[in-house]
């Protein structure tokens, strides 16, 4: 894709002691790496005054001390990094595929959507039936194995402890978007799937949320009594350029996957994978062929 | 053991400064919304000024002690009463062993700070006492406090003198009607100009949906956005952004219908545009306003919130200094 055109980032100062800095208005994989690249840079570098760093899907953002670091120091020097991330094109993420069971159009999401069907767009649907239909698809059962069928990216981590914002690995005319609810929801079930704009995300704990719920999995992916293996002493399990495969399961294999994550015996399907931009961006097909047969080959 | 929760009140949560370095992975600073009426009621008592300490919202806990401690309450104007017994705030308290402490209905401000001597002993988690509810984490069992819970404290640091005051001059006012400052900014491009000129005109009160994660706003005129065809993966609401980083203090507004100023324990991003951040000076304020209270936002440029932070810092060494 050479052809993709760079734009300037644009950085807008927050407070005092937040740099926002959006690398486009629009979502691409080609943004978010440039996003990570230049954080992933600037947190080598460790400069002075600067205290959070917070990759997101095409923007970031840095808290510093405006006493120790003056937010034109900073800016001059996210400048320079990002020529240097442009020119060098380090396009390859080594990472990891993961599995993730899904109950779609399961009960305890459809409970939640019909108490919050005033604060949609389509009251008389569901949020499943809403999406499938104003994305052209014939079937919820369509709709769903679209979501499914391809892996998704995820581009950022955060919202609420863990949660991961995936994007998925299509061309962007297969990509499915749908809008958020018109206003956020003051409950969502935890381990939710929900989507909103292009992105599908899991919410990790259970609280208000704007976006379509789709389904549920049984999956831990936020662990603060630290009790779950397969999840470290951040207590977050995912970080952004992980690769998720979602896979629909029945009722039965949830509840059994449910009663593993109880005990802290839930091991998650994780393969390593070397994920290369250009080599997706030639034929995003047959990548995600790849991606799908990773399990396989173990 | 040393505190036994008889009532819980509203919303009582251990805090102290709070955690860094994690809000990348979605885990907010959390500690004290006021973190000025914190650190004084640590500094009155000798303790460190980041001890934990317990924060309270609008309606204050009833606690037992089971032994004699020296506590201090600083912040919001809830009267305490040892006993039945009202006693100031901003004073270094004697609880003896076997007394109740309990606290009058709020009089102004929206939260109290109780530090007690030697500071809450709750395991530090990723690096802070604080309670990050929304997240189960920190304090006790990750969630405020609630009746039967017991408190422990570290031992003692300094030596508090009971009767120890705040100078009259340091202590806080509390009113009915903020100003808050911002430097605009983020996405209020995409604001039309009435809109943005109206929105720093206008007085929004403070809606009931007001808490550590945000403060919502009411009674403003809804804002307009620029129309424009939305960009990719943003959501076709002109609200909407591709979700991004959402600083504390950055103020969004959902729909353009009601502004919401994210505070500590903030969601870490969404897709609601932003359309400017609160200066860090003013962040206290905010955690000390009542809902049904008044707010106007008044637009201030770079310059103007690194001398406000100056000012704050000065105001902070005198309470370290003070007699």
């Amino acid at each position: 894709m050479s052809e993709h055109i760079i734009t300037p980032a644009r950085y807008s100062i927050a407070g005092d002691e937040f740099l926002f800095v959006e690398i486009s208005e629009e979502m691409s994989l080609e943004a978010f790496f440039r996003s990570i690249s230049i954080t992933q840079r600037l947190e080598v570098e460790s400069l002075d005054g600067v205290q959070e760093i917070c990759a997101a899907n095409a923007s970031y953002q840095v808290r510093f001390d405006p006493d120790v670091l003056s937010v034109d120091v900073l800016i001059a020097r996210l400048k320079a990094l990002d020529i240097e991330v442009i020119q060098q094109s380090v396009r390859r993420l080594e990472t990891r595929v993961i599995d993730v069971p899904v109950l779609y159009n399961d009960p305890w999401t459809h409970e939640t959507l019909m108490r919050f069907r005033d604060r949609h767009q389509d009251p008389e649907g569901t949020d499943l039936e809403y999406a499938a239909h104003i994305n052209g698809f014939n079937s919820v059962e369509d709709f769903i194995e679209a979501h499914s069928a391809s892996p998704w990216f995820v581009s950022m981590v955060g919202f609420v402890a863990g949660l991961p914002f995936m994007y998925q690995m299509v061309p962007r005319e297969r990509q499915i978007q749908v809008p958020k609810y018109l206003r956020p929801r003051t409950d969502t079930p935890k381990q939710t799937v929900g989507y909103g704009g292009c992105f599908s995300c899991i919410y990790s704990v259970r609280g208000a949320g704007g976006y379509q719920m789709f389904g549920v999995t049984p999956m831990p992916i936020y662990d603060p009594a630290q009790t779950q293996q397969h999840i470290d002493d951040t207590m977050i399990f995912f970080r952004p350029g992980d690769i998720v495969r979602y896979r629909p399961v029945e009722r039965a294999e949830y509840d059994q996957l449910v009663v593993l994550a109880e005990e802290g015996r839930y091991r998650p399907r994780v393969a390593a994978f070397t994920f290369d931009l250009d080599a997706f961006n030639r034929d995003p097909d047959r990548y995600a062929q790849e991606v799908k047969e990773v399990f396989s080959e173990h | 053991m040393s505190i036994e929760v008889i009532k819980a009140g509203l919303s009582t949560s251990i805090q102290d400064t709070g955690r860094s370095g994690n809000y990348h992975l979605g885990i907010p600073p959390s500690g004290g919304m006021d973190q000025r009426a914190l650190r004084a009621a640590n500094l009155l008592l000798g303790n460190a000024e980041d001890a934990a300490v317990l924060e309270c919202a609008l309606m204050g806990p009833v606690l037992r002690f089971t032994r004699e401690l020296k506590v201090a309450a600083c912040g919001a104007e809830m009267t305490p009463r040892i006993n039945g017994v009202p006693q100031p705030i901003n004073q270094v308290l004697h609880v003896p062993a076997g007394a109740v402490l309990s606290f009058e209905f709020v009089k102004a401000g929206a939260r109290l700070y109780l530090a007690i001597e030697g500071g809450i002993d709750v395991p530090v988690c990723l690096g802070s006492r604080s309670t990050y509810a929304l997240g189960s984490l920190g304090g006790l069992e990750g969630r405020p406090l609630k009746v039967g819970d017991v408190l422990e404290t570290l031992s003692v640091m300094g030596a508090a003198l009971v009767g120890r005051s705040m100078p009259r001059s340091l202590m806080p006012t509390f009113g009915t009607h903020y100003e808050l400052r911002v430097i605009p900014g983020i996405y209020d491009h995409r604001l039309t100009d009435e809109a943005r000129e109206r929105f720093y005109q206008e007085h929004w009160s403070v809606a009931s949906e007001a808490d550590r994660i945000g403060y919502r706003f009411k009674g403003g005129t809804p804002l307009d956005f620029v129309t424009r065809k939305p960009p990719f993966g943003a959501g076709d609401d002109p609200s909407n952004i591709v979700d991004a980083c959402y600083p504390i203090g950055s103020i969004q507004v959902p729909s353009g219908s009601e502004p919401i100023i994210l505070h500590r324990d903030a969601v870490s991003g969404g897709g609601y545009a932003m359309i400017g951040t609160i200066i860090s000076s003013d962040m206290d304020l905010v955690g000390q306003i009542q809902p049904h209270q008044t707010v106007q936002f008044v637009p201030v440029t770079l310059e103007m919130a690194l001398a406000a932070r100056q000012v704050y810092q000065a105001d902070l060494e005198q309470l370290r200094r003070m007699p």
